[in-house]
């Protein structure tokens, strides 16, 4: 067996043993990704809920409260920025980080210091690659995140945000997430955290009909407390399980090329393969005529 | 105008919603009884157990580790964290 052969002969192997890869990891995540969006949609409720209250308490109370009011200097952002933890997925991380580059130089050009929270083991090995300095990383469960994470990446922002500048604080908060439209289109967003720009849900269908004027119990101050971090974690939530399910989308279709490609690699190299056989036995039959020729002729 | 809409939700699912004629919740200041017509209020509930009366069938109970409740027109959204049906029979009475 020639030498050519042999060599197509294992590129054939191995690219089909990473076709089936491939079509594996496609399989996977197309599987994960209704899950993905249907805990998308059953948060939707807290969600709503909790932002028509906290729409109701900060637009009608005369509190002034720290987390509603805006600083009179913003000196240093905070940037949340929301990667995934495998490769494989197409451009997913680095739309992600390219939007954070971009934001960074916006809030660097308005004279503002970056404090980075990274959540995610691409974004994690991209700062770390670069010797850039982040606050704090989350990593593990990108595809499937759960609230108690989300709870904690609240909790250690607004612990950041009441500290004072001097010390570290910060006085706004952005997140770079992966906004899921549809299977198809997922697109990088920022959204400002805090100070609040509540915006009454989703669907401003029924503006008409007014905010209720409540009563609180115990005290609005009170009130805004309790509420505004169950805010901001919902907030942070709603943002990991639209990563979530974009990372998923993602993949999926990076996947699904990489298959398709396999597939006519593999077509090409059978081509390549069954080409240099057929001139091997060319080749071998030349030899044998020659041969004859010469015999007969002598 | 003699029912209240009653909607339980926590943070990553929804828990139970219908129509219900009392809502008993435990806020910072003591036991709250919400019954149709009630003034609009958004309050603080404290860890503790709700006890919903719906208009038809027993009466549900849901265990909760805190979280805050709104009225509304009579609308009763209660936003709660980790909570939990305590009887599962009545879950998804809709």
């Amino acid at each position: 067996m020639g030498a050519q052969i042999r060599v197509y002969r294992q590129k054939i192997a191995s690219t089909q043993s990473m076709g089936k890869i491939f079509k594996a990891m496609e399989l996977i995540a197309t599987s994960r990704i209704g899950k993905a969006r249907s805990r998308m949609t059953a948060s939707l409720p807290y969600a709503n809920a909790i932002t028509r209250a906290v729409s109701a308490a900060a637009s009608q109370s005369e509190v002034d409260h720290p987390l509603t009011t805006e600083p009179e200097q913003v000196r240093r952002s905070a940037v949340l920025i929301l990667s995934s933890d495998r490769g494989l997925a197409g451009a997913y991380s680095a739309s992600v980080l390219k939007q954070a580059e971009g934001l960074t130089e916006l809030l660097r050009d308005e004279g503002k210091e970056v404090k980075y929270y990274l959540v995610g083991r691409k974004a994690l090995a991209y700062y770390d690659f670069r010797g850039r300095e982040y606050a704090k990383v989350w990593t593990g469960g990108t595809d499937n995140p759960d609230f108690e994470t989300a709870r904690e990446i609240g909790a250690t922002l607004l612990e950041d945000f009441a500290t004072d500048f001097a010390e570290g604080g910060v006085d706004e908060i952005h997140v770079v997430y992966t906004r899921f439209q549809s299977m198809v289109v997922q697109e990088p967003v920022v959204t400002r955290l805090l100070p609040l720009e509540v915006v009454e849900g989703d669907a401003p269908a029924d503006s008409s009909e007014l905010l209720p004027l409540y009563e609180y119990e115990p005290e609005p101050e009170e009130v805004l407390d309790a509420l505004l971090p169950r805010y901001i974690e919902s907030r942070i939530f709603a943002a990991m399980l639209q990563a979530a399910a974009s990372e998923l989308a993602a993949r999926q279709r990076a996947m699904k090329a990489a298959g398709d490609n396999a597939t006519e690699l593999v077509k090409k190299y059978t081509r390549l393969r069954n080409n240099a056989r057929q001139a091997e036995i060319t080749q071998e039959l030349t030899e044998i005529v020659g041969g004859a020729d010469a015999l007969n002729a002598s | 105008m003699a029912e209240l809409d009653v909607e339980i939700v926590a943070a990553d699912h929804f828990v139970w919603s219908g129509a219900a004629t009392l809502v008993k919740a435990r806020t910072s200041n003591g036991d709250i009884g919400v019954l149709p017509g009630h003034t609009p209020v958004l309050a603080v509930m404290e860890p503790g157990q709700l006890e919903i009366t719906p208009v038809s069938g027993s009466k549900v109970l849901v265990d909760a580790e805190g979280g805050f409740f709104s009225v509304d027109k009579d609308r009763v959204v209660i936003v709660a964290d980790n909570a939990r049906l305590q009887d599962a029979a009545t879950a998804g009475n809709r």
